[in-house]
């Protein structure tokens, strides 16, 4: 049983299913991120830990105490929201403070509750102006201000970076992870940028269409997406997903690529259990990163093959140069070391490494190896 | 004056807005003109309207018409003036508007932040007693006031501009506070407030522009009713009715300086609650609750 439970929950609007069979356990201290495409069901699955919204089946329990039907203000948790919420008449102070005072916490208990957390986020010179005086990162300090004071069991957090511009972003996430660190609260936190989630979770929930597609590690996510919507989802530029058949060769099994000058390439899977799919088509997961020039390939790769293809748009981003080649009838992206010798149009030979290679089932594309 | 001359985006040429003002000028003039000729003609003796020349200025400047309007002319009856029914209508538009603009609030309230099954219907309903022509509703209202023994009374106008007025005033709240950032409500659900202390600590404090506008409608509507006044009035008439009386007795000479200073007289307090209400119609409360 973990600190706060989700189990079998779901959500109905009337005869339209938004949740379905959600069922997530969150570690004590962890720092648990929803994720997925707008739409997906993040901000309802957290209104309904918030209490907001009704449970239509299943249950949530915060600390091992079920608290479906419970009042919003009863299940010690606190929340920001993406627009901040901030209440436009009352000052910074009171803002921050109004939730103590509604669970009749004594004024001097309040004041100090609010110096320190006045303190921790550097605020303490803001206390006595209107939020319609603040610049977007301040109000955003002040709605995390107002969730810190409660002290409560978990922190919910509903995109709250979204409205900042991007710089600001960067340095927000920086600050919350560091809060995280600092204060080991629990912390649900939905988002739509994955490199938000990658960067701030302990644990990943990819949501789509309703369904929790993934639960894992920012690692297991990344290197063993569960499906090709995972896959594509995390990372960018995105996985290159392509249709591949596995063969034999020398007793091991390979995969065979066709591409269009006729000459089929051939990768060998790391993976001795690819076997059982000899003769079959699969969809052959290889991100950008693991496609490099041979002077950039991961050294610690048991696995590097050479394959040689001619390059179609090379794109320099700096760190980098992206290379974009045909393969399997897709475009398929490289990342270069930004002096790698590319030329478009030019035959190149890259490094691909097939430790990194995901392989899923093309009819359900779940994932089969690793 | 800014020291260089802004370029703005749209050019008006001098003699477009020349014209704009021009014709501005003479519309305030045709709805002061009527103003100013009851001003004027209530502050002159009754023989320097009689001689003809409503235009010109009082050649003997006197207040006397305004005394008499307000404390000895003959209405109906009685030579009290129309003290008492100021009074009566005071004390009838007063409460009205209060409960008519508390109770449109705490529906538009409700009817945006607390939904419930079917609270389309009931909006529409509400919605449907502004389209109401007063007259239909004549017989029955009386008959009800009847039976609440409220007939004839001022708690009797009361309540009849209360039911007519809170249409109006759901329609305003409910649409000011449809705007109205509901995650507000959700945070201060989460920090424990309940239903009347989010009503009176975060949206209250914003409705000023809102309650501004209904307290003009509602003042002015109530207080300008003759119909419901003069039917159901009985021995507390409003204002508009006693100067209907004031207007209309059919003995004696007609004294239209007294007129002119009742008419004045009854306009005033609608005039004053513009006035007073407008300067509180400020803008901008909500800044900063909510992202830009
Ligand atoms: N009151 C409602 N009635 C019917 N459907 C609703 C209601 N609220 C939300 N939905 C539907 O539920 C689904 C999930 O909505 P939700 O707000 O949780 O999405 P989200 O993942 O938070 O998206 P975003 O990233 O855009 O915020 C959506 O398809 C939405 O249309
Ligand atoms: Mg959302």
């Amino acid at each position: 049983m973990g600190f706060l439970d989700i189990r079998n929950v779901t959500k109905s609007y009337g005869s339209v299913k938004v949740l379905h069979q959600v069922d997530i356990e969150v570690e004590e201290g962890e720092f648990l991120v929803l994720v997925g495409p707008s739409g997906c069901g993040k901000s309802t699955l957290l209104n309904m830990i918030a209490g907001l919204e009704g449970i239509t089946s299943g249950d949530i329990a915060i600390k091992g105490r079920v608290v479906n039907g419970v009042h919003p203000s009863k299940r010690n948790i606190a929340m920001v929201f993406q627009s901040y919420a901030l209440y436009p008449n009352m000052t910074v102070g009171q803002n921050m403070t109004f939730g103590l005072e509604m669970h009749g916490v004594p004024k001097a208990e309040r004041e100090k509750a609010l110096a320190d957390v006045a303190r921790l986020l550097q605020i303490e010179n803001l206390l006595d102006r209107k939020p319609g005086q603040l610049s977007g990162g301040q109000r955003q300090r002040v709605a995390m201000g107002r969730a810190l004071v409660r002290d409560p069991d978990v922190f919910l957090f509903d995109e709250p970076l979204s409205n900042l511009d991007a710089k600001l972003r960067v340095d927000m996430r920086t600050e919350i992870k560091k809060l995280h660190e600092k204060l080991k609260t629990t912390i649900v936190y939905v988002t739509h940028d994955q490199i938000e989630a990658m960067t701030l979770s302990t644990r990943i929930a990819v949501m789509y269409r309703g369904y929790v597609q993934q639960l894992g590690t920012p690692r297991e996510i990344y290197d063993a997406p569960a499906n090709v919507y995972v896959a594509t989802f995390m990372g960018s530029p995105a996985m290159n997903v392509l249709p591949a058949r596995v063969t034999m060769r020398d007793g091991v099994p390979h995969a065979e690529i066709a591409v269009r000058d006729g000459a089929n390439r051939f990768l060998k899977f790391s993976q001795a259990n690819m076997a059982a799919w000899e003769g079959r088509e699969i969809l052959l997961g290889i991100r950008p990163e693991a496609i490099t020039d041979p002077d950039g390939a991961d050294r610690n790769s048991r696995n590097i093959v050479a394959l040689t293809n001619r390059i179609g748009v090379t794109e320099p981003a700096g760190a980098d140069t992206y290379v974009t080649m045909e393969l399997g009838g897709k475009d398929i992206v490289a990342r270069m070391r930004a002096d790698a010798n590319v030329a478009p149009g030019a035959d190149f030979e890259f490094a691909v490494n097939m430790d990194k290679a995901v392989a899923f089932d093309p009819e359900t594309e779940d994932r089969i190896a690793p | 004056m800014a020291p260089a001359q802004q370029d703005t985006a749209v050019h008006t040429g001098r003699i477009a807005r020349t014209f704009i003002y021009v014709v501005l000028l003479v519309f305030a003039l045709f709805y002061l003109l009527p103003f100013f000729v009851m001003l004027v003609n209530s502050l002159k003796p009754l023989s320097e309207i009689t001689d003809g020349n409503m235009m010109a200025l009082p050649r003997a400047w006197t207040l006397e018409p305004w005394r008499q309007a307000w404390s000895s002319a003959q209405i109906g009856v009685q030579p009290t003036g129309l003290k008492p029914y100021f009074v009566n209508s005071l004390l009838m538009v007063v409460p009205a508007v209060a409960i008519t603009t508390v109770l449109g609030a705490l529906n538009g309230y409700v009817l945006t932040k607390w939904t419930f099954p079917g609270h389309r219907i009931i909006f529409g309903l509400l919605l449907f007693t502004c389209f109401i022509p007063f007259q239909i509703v004549l017989i029955p209202m009386a008959t009800v006031l009847g039976k609440l023994g409220l007939a004839g009374s001022i708690p009797g106008l009361i309540l009849v501009h209360c039911v007519y007025g809170i249409g109006f005033s759901t329609l305003y709240y409910r649409n000011y506070y449809a705007a109205f950032p509901t995650e507000l409500v959700r945070a201060a659900m989460i920090d424990g407030a309940g239903f009347f202390r989010i009503f009176f600590r975060i949206m209250l404090p914003v409705s000023g522009p809102i309650t501004v506008v209904s307290v003009i409608w509602l003042f002015t509507n109530i207080w300008n009713d003759f119909l419901f006044g003069a039917s159901f009035g009985g021995q507390s008439q409003p204002m508009t009715v006693a100067l209907n009386n004031l207007v209309q007795s059919s003995t004696g000479v007609k004294e239209y300086n007294v007129h002119f200073a009742g008419a004045i007289l009854a306009a005033l307090p609608t005039l004053v609650v513009y006035i007073v209400a407008g300067r509180y119609f400020v803008r901008g409360l909500m800044a900063g609750s909510v992202k830009g």
